[in-house]
C-alpha cells in the first residue's frame, strides 16, 4: 500500500480530452470559494466593530472604523508582542531544525550503505502512525518536573525538532533526484562525508526541503495543546495567547476576533505568497494531514 | 508502505586517490564512510527516542498505575488494569466515545463527499487554476484555534450570523453551544470548512493521474457522466480514497481544539451537560483539570486502541471499493 506518493515521476498537466469550464462550474467555484473566505472576512467585519455592535441584530457585514482601536487592545491585554515574537522564534527554529536533520537523516538513508539501514527506516514509517497525542502526559512531566522546561520555549521546541515525516520525505526525494554518479564524482574529487552533505545533497534537496519547510513551520505556527500545556500563559505563543484572551468570564467577542486576526495574519501573508508551492506540495504527496 | 533498499549505493571502490598515501588518512576516510551514517541518523534518533517513543511507552506503565497529581507517592501504585476495567463502567468515556464517533461520521462522510464534487469542478480547463485552488484551501491553513474561535461567534445563540441566516427563512434561534445534534453539526460544519479544500487537492491530483483515454473509449461505448464516474474515477481514485479516509479517521478520533474553542469559557467538559466533549478533552480534563494522571493514560490508550480498531475498520470498508486494475 502505497499511501503517500512523494513526488511522483511525471504528470499530466494539461489533458487536451479534459471538459472545458462553462460559465455555470464558475458560478460554482465562485461560491465555494466564497464559503471558505467568508469567515475570515466576517472576523474582520466583526472585529471592526465596538463590541456594541457585534451583539447588534441583524448582524453587521460591512467593517466598521474600530479595528485599530481593537487590534490595540488585544495587543496590550493579551501579550500579543511577546506572543509573536514567542511563535516566530518557535516556529523558525524548528523548521531550521526539522529541515536539516531530515535532510541528514534522508540522505543517509538513501545514499549511504550501513548495518540496520532497512530495519530503521521501517521503525521511521511505523512511528509515523502513532498521534502525539498519545505521549503528551509523560511528556508534560519530564517537562516539568524532571527538566524544569515549563514556560520556557525550549520545551515546545525541542520535542518537535525533529520529524519522522521529514525524515521519511527526504529519503524517497533524494533516493530519486540525487544522482549516483554527481556523490561519486564528489568522492573522487576527495569529498568527505560531511563535504558532500554541505556541496551536494543540501543544493539537490532544495525542492524538497522547501516544502518541508513550509508545512512545518505553518504546524509550527498553529500548534495549540502543547504549546498550552508547556507554556501557559505567562510566556504564551500566539494560539495560547489567543485562548487566554477568550478564556475569560465573559468573551468580548471584537476583542477575541481581533486576536485571531492577530495570529492568523502572519500564516497568511506566507499562503498569499506562497500560495502556489504549499498548494504543489499537497498535490505532490508531500503532506500528511 | 514498506520501505525499500536504496535504489544504488555510494560506496567507494577502492578508495580515493587521496587515502592511498598514509594510514591516517585511510583511517580517516573510512572512519568517514562507516561511522558518519549513523551519525546523520542521530540526531532524529536521539530526539525521537527521547521526547516520542520513551512518553509514549511511558504512558502505557502511568496507565497501570493510581498517579494522581495529589498524592503523594501515587505514581507507584501498581494497579494493573484496574484502570481500564473502571473505564468500561464510566459513563463519561463512553459519552466522549459517542460523541467523537458521532462528531466525527458527521464532518468527515459529506466533507469528503463533498471535496470529491469539487476536485471534478476543478479538474475541467479553467482560468485562474492556481487562485481557485487557493481560495479552495484557504481554511486550513488558519489555526485551528482560530477557526474554534470564529465559528463559535457565527453560531453565537443570540447574535450570531448562522441564527440571523436561519431567522430569515423563518425558523428560530438555535442554541449551538448546548444540545447534542445542535454542537454536533455545528462542530461538524466547523471541520468541514477547515479540511475540505486539503481532501479537494489530493482528489484533484489523483483525477490528474487517471488517463484521459480511458474516458474518451468509454464515451465511444455510449457510456454517460454518471457511468463513466462509476465505473473510472471511483476505481482508479482508489487508493487515494483510502488514504484520505484512513487519515480523516485518525485525525477525527484525536478532535480536541474545534470543541475546546467552541465552548464559552473554553472548559474540558464541552458544554454543560457533556454534550460535545471528545475524547481527546476527556484526557484533558482528567490529566489537566482533576490530576488523575494514571486514569488518563488509561483513557490516552484505550483511545488509540480506538483509532486502530476504527481505522481497520474503515480500510476494509473501503477496500471493498472495486480495483481499477
Amino acid at each position: 500500500m502505497s499511501v503517500i506518493r512523494v513526488f511522483p515521476a511525471h504528470r499530466r498537466s494539461a489533458a487536451p480530452g479534459r471538459r472545458r469550464a462553462g460559465a455555470s462550474t464558475y458560478l460554482l467555484l465562485g461560491a465555494i470559494v466564497a464559503v471558505s473566505v467568508f469567515p475570515l472576512y466576517w472576523s474582520l467585519v466583526a472585529s471592526s466593530q465596538d463590541n456594541s455592535a457585534v451583539g447588534s441584530w441583524p448582524p453587521k457585514l460591512l467593517p466598521g472604523t474600530h479595528l485599530l482601536a481593537n487590534l490595540q487592545q488585544a495587543f496590550s491585554q493579551g501579550a500579543f508582542g511577546l506572543a509573536l515574537l514567542n511563535s516566530t522564534i518557535v516556529a523558525s527554529t524548528v523548521t531550521v531544525s526539522v529541515v536539516l536533520t531530515s535532510t541528514l537523516a534522508g540522505f543517509a538513508f538513501a545514499k549511504l550503505r550501513f548495518r540496520g539501514s532497512n530495519a530503521m527506516l521501517t521503525f521511521v514509517v511505523m512511528t509515523m502512525m502513532v498521534p502525539a497525542q498519545l505521549g503528551i502526559i509523560p511528556l508534560y512531566i519530564m517537562m516539568s518536573q524532571w527538566l524544569g522546561w515549563t514556560g520556557q520555549l525550549q520545551a515546545v521546541i525541542v520535542p518537535a525538532a525533529t520529524s519522522a515525516f521529514g525524515v521519511f520525505l527526504m529519503r524517497q526525494y533524494l533516493a530519486e533526484a540525487l544522482p549516483n554518479e554527481l556523490l561519486e564524482a564528489g568522492r573522487v574529487d576527495g569529498c568527505s562525508t560531511t563535504q558532500l552533505y554541505w556541496h551536494v545533497v543540501l543544493p539537490a534537496a532544495r525542492p524538497a526541503a522547501a516544502v518541508l519547510a513550509l508545512f512545518t513551520f505553518m504546524g509550527a505556527w498553529n500548534d495549540f495543546f502543547w504549546p498550552l500545556l508547556a507554556l501557559g500563559q505567562s510566556n504564551p505563543t500566539v494560539q495560547v495567547a489567543l485562548s487566554t484572551l477568550a478564556g475569560g468570564y465573559y468573551m468580548n467577542y471584537s476583542l477575541v476576533l481581533a486576536g485571531t486576526l492577530i495570529s492568523t495574519a502572519p500564516i497568511l501573508l506566507v499562503f498569499a505568497v506562497l500560495g502556489k508551492q504549499i498548494i504543489g506540495g499537497i498535490m505532490q504527496g508531500a503532506v500528511k494531514a | 508502505m514498506t520501505a525499500s533498499a536504496p535504489s544504488a549505493v555510494v560506496r567507494p571502490r577502492r578508495g580515493p586517490p587521496w587515502a592511498t598515501a598514509d594510514w591516517w588518512a585511510r583511517l580517516r576516510y573510512k572512519l568517514d564512510v562507516k561511522g558518519m551514517p549513523y551519525l546523520y541518523i542521530a540526531p532524529f534518533f536521539l530526539i525521537f527516542f527521547v521526547f516520542g517513543l520513551f512518553p509514549v511507552l511511558y504512558t502505557g506503565w502511568m496507565a497501570l498505575t493510581q498517579w494522581n497529581r495529589v498524592v503523594p507517592g501515587s505514581s507507584d501504585t501498581f494497579v494493573g488494569f484496574g484502570n481500564f476495567g473502571r473505564l468500561i463502567h464510566d459513563d463519561y468515556f463512553w459519552n466522549a466515545l459517542r460523541n467523537t464517533v458521532a462528531i466525527g461520521v458527521l464532518g468527515t462522510v459529506p466533507q469528503l463527499l463533498l471535496a470529491m464534487w469539487i476536485a471534478h469542478l476543478l479538474h475541467r480547463r479553467l482560468r485562474a487554476r492556481t487562485l481557485l485552488r487557493m481560495g479552495v484551501l484557504v481554511p486550513n491553513v488558519t489555526s485551528v484555534a482560530a477557526v474554534g474561535l470564529i465559528f463559535a461567534a457565527l453560531f453565537g445563540r443570540d447574535f450570531g450570523l448562522i441564527n440571523w441566516l436561519l431567522s430569515l427563512v423563518g425558523l428560530g434561534k438555535i442554541d449551538w453551544q448546548a444540545g447534542t445534534w445542535q454542537s454536533w453539526s455545528a462542530l461538524a460544519i466547523m471541520i468541514t470548512w477547515r479540511w475540505t479544500g486539503y481532501n479537494t487537492l489530493i482528489y484533484l491530483a489523483a483525477l490528474q493521474a487517471v488517463p484521459e483515454d480511458l474516458y474518451e473509449a468509454a464515451e465511444v461505448d455510449g457510456a454517460g457522466e454518471f457511468q463513466k464516474f462509476r465505473s473510472i474515477t471511483i476505481p482508479a481514485l482508489r487508493p487515494t480514497i483510502i488514504f484520505t479516509v484512513i487519515m480523516s479517521t485518525i485525525g477525527s478520533i484525536q478532535l480536541f481544539t474545534e470543541p475546546l474553542m467552541f465552548n464559552p469559557g473554553l472548559s474540558p467538559t464541552g458544554g454543560d451537560s457533556r454534550e460535545f466533549q471528545t475524547l481527546a478533552m476527556y484526557v484533558y480534563e482528567q490529566f489537566w483539570s482533576h490530576g488523575k494522571y494514571g486514569y488518563a493514560s488509561a483513557v490516552s490508550w484505550a483511545m488509540f486502541m480506538i483509532i486502530i480498531v476504527a481505522v481497520g475498520v474503515n480500510y476494509l470498508l473501503v477496500r471493498r471499493i472495486r480495483s481499477a486494475t
